[in-house]
């Protein structure tokens, strides 16, 4: 068994955490929280052309080939940064969409876009309230034209095309790519718990679609949202250990009665506590990554058990650094907010805790009938 | 025992519900009263006049002194005036501070005359008032203050800077607490005053807080003079002066958050998950919390009503209120499941109130004692635990460690 990263994954680990902290520092994620610009523009040409928008597409669609294991270890450092970035609509769902599903054409003609970022591409799944559920897909593909409405999508407003779950002629749950500049697509930013990420609703009525690769059925997003799971499970690890750094910090610099706050044990312990959290999900997660990379057959079980850790751990660490913080924690100006919205986001993207328990149950249970 | 009200208690329910029938809108269960802070400037106007309403027809302090324009009752008719008013749509949010803890403390320990020229402008909602109390170096250990005030013939003059003031900016008053005596342990070297919050030399920063809105303040203090008649209690007494404005904080609580259980349910009936197991488990702890914490009161209430003082046990309502709003915000947006970050007011659910519950309630486990210090409360002074050893509190108020922060 050797369940760590290897020292080349360690040092893009390391050359990606300082290259964040010049390029994606608060003051860019601020940025984007106050409207100042979509997303990260700069920030995303730079991670462009370091290969991170391709770091598991395979070289021949030109990638980085990186594999699994390298965009899990970017995946966390973006999230103890807070990146402002379309990453993991691109990089995750619409990367992976087309890698699962995709035609070798399809392949071909947007996956070498998506790696060096001439095009962000985007997952529709939702169509408001609800978990993912076949049965709330109601948005058709007939005779190549989709009608309806999605919302909210993840970077719906900066994406050029979206992967899109839809019920084809036949009424399967398939998946359509849909060019979001075409006619017959309406966009509409949406405000939402945490401004720092671009969320949209987009409204197709008979917008032009094509049939992404041949598959049809619900197991296929499935599929797509447990990996997704996985990578997100490490930016939520890498957003928790951020939260608890910084209240850590506080807590040995700030003073009441005469002493450091953190000399307290309500407050050890509760920083103990968000530790423990962050170590069982960062563990997790880990699993998650080997599974991910070697196409494991528990890959489902892994990324429900890593989705459920990594949520609890960063709502925890996240809301806990507020509390440490005491009132200047509850400031506009003061970082521990970008945390705390980040971590709902996270929670809620892909599916919230309550879905993700019941399926991972769901997946124990066929694992101990079979 | 008996929860049913005796005669007297029904007739003035009776009188509570014809005046908020004739006065008040009553409240949809969906849409929230918003709470002042998240309001612009025609909100001050209508708390006001709603204040002025409420008071000429004595439902505004109800167990105060008839002097001061109170009926003198038993504490038990406010419980059952605020459950009338609970099911109207009552603007709110300008007078808890002055009502609750500023004019109880100037009752305590101002002059009849002062008392006079204040407490009934107060209660009409014509003078609002705010409390000066935290600073940057002293938040929990509020003792650490360190805005100076030094005595200057028949005033004190006073700089320094509070932090977090609810309100100053919409206040005409202030009660503060200020450091007359840096040589001497920090709790023996404080003074309390109140004031013109039009003095010259105060400034008021609006603090933008990580919800969006502007609710508190930074207040800053140069050469600001406060005549020495104004000081509250004896030079060097201010610690004490300022227990009772906390003991009274503690005491106004009871006001419900939204959203509630009640709101939780009605979502999980909105999104058709009110069937599902794991979701009603939570709904019953949370409920079973609430009704605690509500009989609870009732039972504070009580005491009160027989002649007996609140003691620390009070605490334990904000401790168990704070952390169960941002629990059922947080849980309400996992049963919108995707959607439930959008905050949008014609898509969110339940008029987003869930979201911008979120995002307001971390202050609730900080804002009048953190979590931390109430648990501190209930251990040492209701359970007898020993204190933490205090390296603060022998020494020279000028020699205590104050680290970088
Ligand atoms: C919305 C809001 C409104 C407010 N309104 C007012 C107002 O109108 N007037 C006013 O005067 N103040 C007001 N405050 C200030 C409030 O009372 C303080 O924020 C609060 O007392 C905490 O102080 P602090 O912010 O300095 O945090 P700190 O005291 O620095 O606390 C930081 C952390 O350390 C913990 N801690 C501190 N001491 C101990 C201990 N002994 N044991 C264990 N843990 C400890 C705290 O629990 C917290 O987690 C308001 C605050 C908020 C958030």
């Amino acid at each position: 068994m050797n369940f760590d990263f290897s020292d080349d994954l360690k040092q893009l680990r390391d050359q990606a955490r300082r290259f964040l902290a010049e390029q994606s520092p608060p003051k860019v994620v601020r940025q984007v929280l106050e409207g100042g610009e979509p997303y990260a523009v700069a920030l995303w040409q730079a991670m462009a052309e370091m290969g991170w928008l391709g770091a598991a597409i395979p070289e021949q669609y030109g990638g980085a080939g990186l594999g699994y294991e390298g965009l899990c270890v970017l995946a966390e450092e973006l999230g103890r940064a807070v990146a402002p970035v379309p990453f993991a609509s691109s990089a995750y769902l619409a990367a992976e969409a087309l890698l699962l599903a995709g035609s070798d054409a399809q392949k071909r003609r947007l996956l070498p876009k998506l790696a060096d970022g001439s095009a962000v591409g985007c997952f529709a799944l939702a169509e408001g309230t609800g978990n993912p559920d076949p049965a709330h897909v109601s948005v058709r593909a007939t005779g190549g034209r989709l009608t309806g409405s999605k919302w909210p999508v993840m970077d719906g407003d900066i994406a050029g095309f979206a992967v899109v779950v839809a019920r084809d002629d036949g009424g399967e749950t398939a998946l359509f790519l849909a060019d979001l500049a075409a006619d017959g697509v309406s966009r509409r930013k949406l405000t939402t718990v945490d401004p720092s990420r671009d969320h949209a609703r987009i409204d197709f009525a008979g917008a032009a679609a094509e049939r992404l690769g041949a598959r049809t059925g619900w197991p296929l997003v499935q599929r797509l949202l447990e990996r997704a799971a996985i990578l997100v499970a490490f930016e939520q690890v890498g957003g928790a250990q951020a939260a608890l750094e910084m209240a850590r910090d506080y807590a040995l610099e700030r003073y009441a009665f005469g002493r450091p706050i953190g000399s307290f044990q309500a407050i050890k312990h509760k920083l103990a506590d968000v530790y423990v959290a962050i170590e069982l999900a960062r563990s997790n997660a880990y699993y998650g990554a080997w599974a991910l990379s070697a196409d494991a057959a528990e890959l489902p079980l892994a990324a429900a058990t890593a989705r459920v850790s990594a949520t609890e751990a960063f709502h925890l660490a996240a809301k806990e650094n507020i509390q440490t913080h005491g009132g200047i924690g509850f400031t506009w100006d003061v970082d521990c907010h970008l945390y705390y919205r980040r971590s709902k986001q996270l929670a809620l993207a892909l599916g919230s805790a309550p879905w993700w328990k019941h399926r991972l149950v769901e997946l124990l249970e066929m694992r101990n009938a079979a | 025992m008996d929860f049913n009200d005796t005669p007297d208690e029904a007739a003035f329910r009776a009188e509570a519900r014809t005046f908020l029938q004739a006065n008040a809108e009553p409240k949809s269960r969906a849409r929230p009263v918003l709470r002042l802070g998240d309001l612009g400037g025609d909100a001050v106007a209508q708390c006001k006049a709603w204040q002025a309403k409420k008071a000429d027809a004595g439902f505004a302090a109800i167990s105060w002194p008839k002097r001061f324009g109170g009926r003198e009752a038993s504490p038990i008719l406010q419980v059952i005036y605020h459950q009338e008013e609970e099911n109207y749509a009552v603007p709110r949010g300008l007078f808890e501070i002055g009502l609750g803890m500023c004019i109880p403390t100037m009752m305590t320990y101002a002059q009849p005359e002062q008392l006079d020229r204040y407490v009934r402008p107060a209660l009409r909602g014509e003078e609002v008032w705010c409390q000066l109390f935290s600073e940057p170096a002293g938040g929990s250990d509020l003792a650490a203050l360190r805005t100076r005030a030094e005595r200057d013939g028949d005033d004190w003059v006073i700089n320094g800077q509070k932090i977090w003031t609810s309100g100053a900016h919409l206040s005409d008053f202030g009660i503060i607490v200020v450091r007359t005596d840096p040589n001497v342990p920090k709790h023996a070297g404080l003074s309390f005053f109140f004031l013109d919050m039009r003095s010259p030399g105060i400034e008021i920063r609006p603090i933008h807080q990580m919800s969006g809105a502007s609710h508190f303040n930074e207040v800053f203090f140069t050469d600001v003079r406060v005549p020495d008649a104004q000081r509250l209690g004896a030079v060097g007494q201010g610690w004490q002066v300022s227990l009772t404005t906390l003991m009274n904080e503690r005491l106004a609580v009871g006001e419900v958050h939204r959203p509630d259980v009640e709101d939780l349910l009605e979502l999980a009936r909105a999104l058709m998950l009110s069937g599902n197991g794991a979701v009603r488990e939570r709904i019953a702890d949370w409920y079973a919390r609430t009704q605690g914490l509500k009989f609870t009161r009732f039972r504070t209430m009580t005491a009160l009503s027989r002649g007996q003082t609140p003691g620390p046990e009070n605490s334990i309502h904000k401790l168990v209120n704070a952390s169960k709003l941002q629990d059922i915000a947080s849980y309400g947006l996992d049963l919108m499941g995707m959607a439930g970050l959008v905050m949008d007011d014609d898509l969110a659910e339940a008029y987003a109130m869930f979201q911008q519950a979120l995002l307001s309630s971390p202050s609730a486990r900080i804002a009048g004692g953190s979590d931390e210090i109430l648990r501190n409360i209930i251990a040492e002074r209701v359970l007898g635990l020993p204190a933490d050893i205090r390296v603060d509190k022998d020494r020279p108020f000028s020699q205590v460690p104050t680290g970088r922060r």
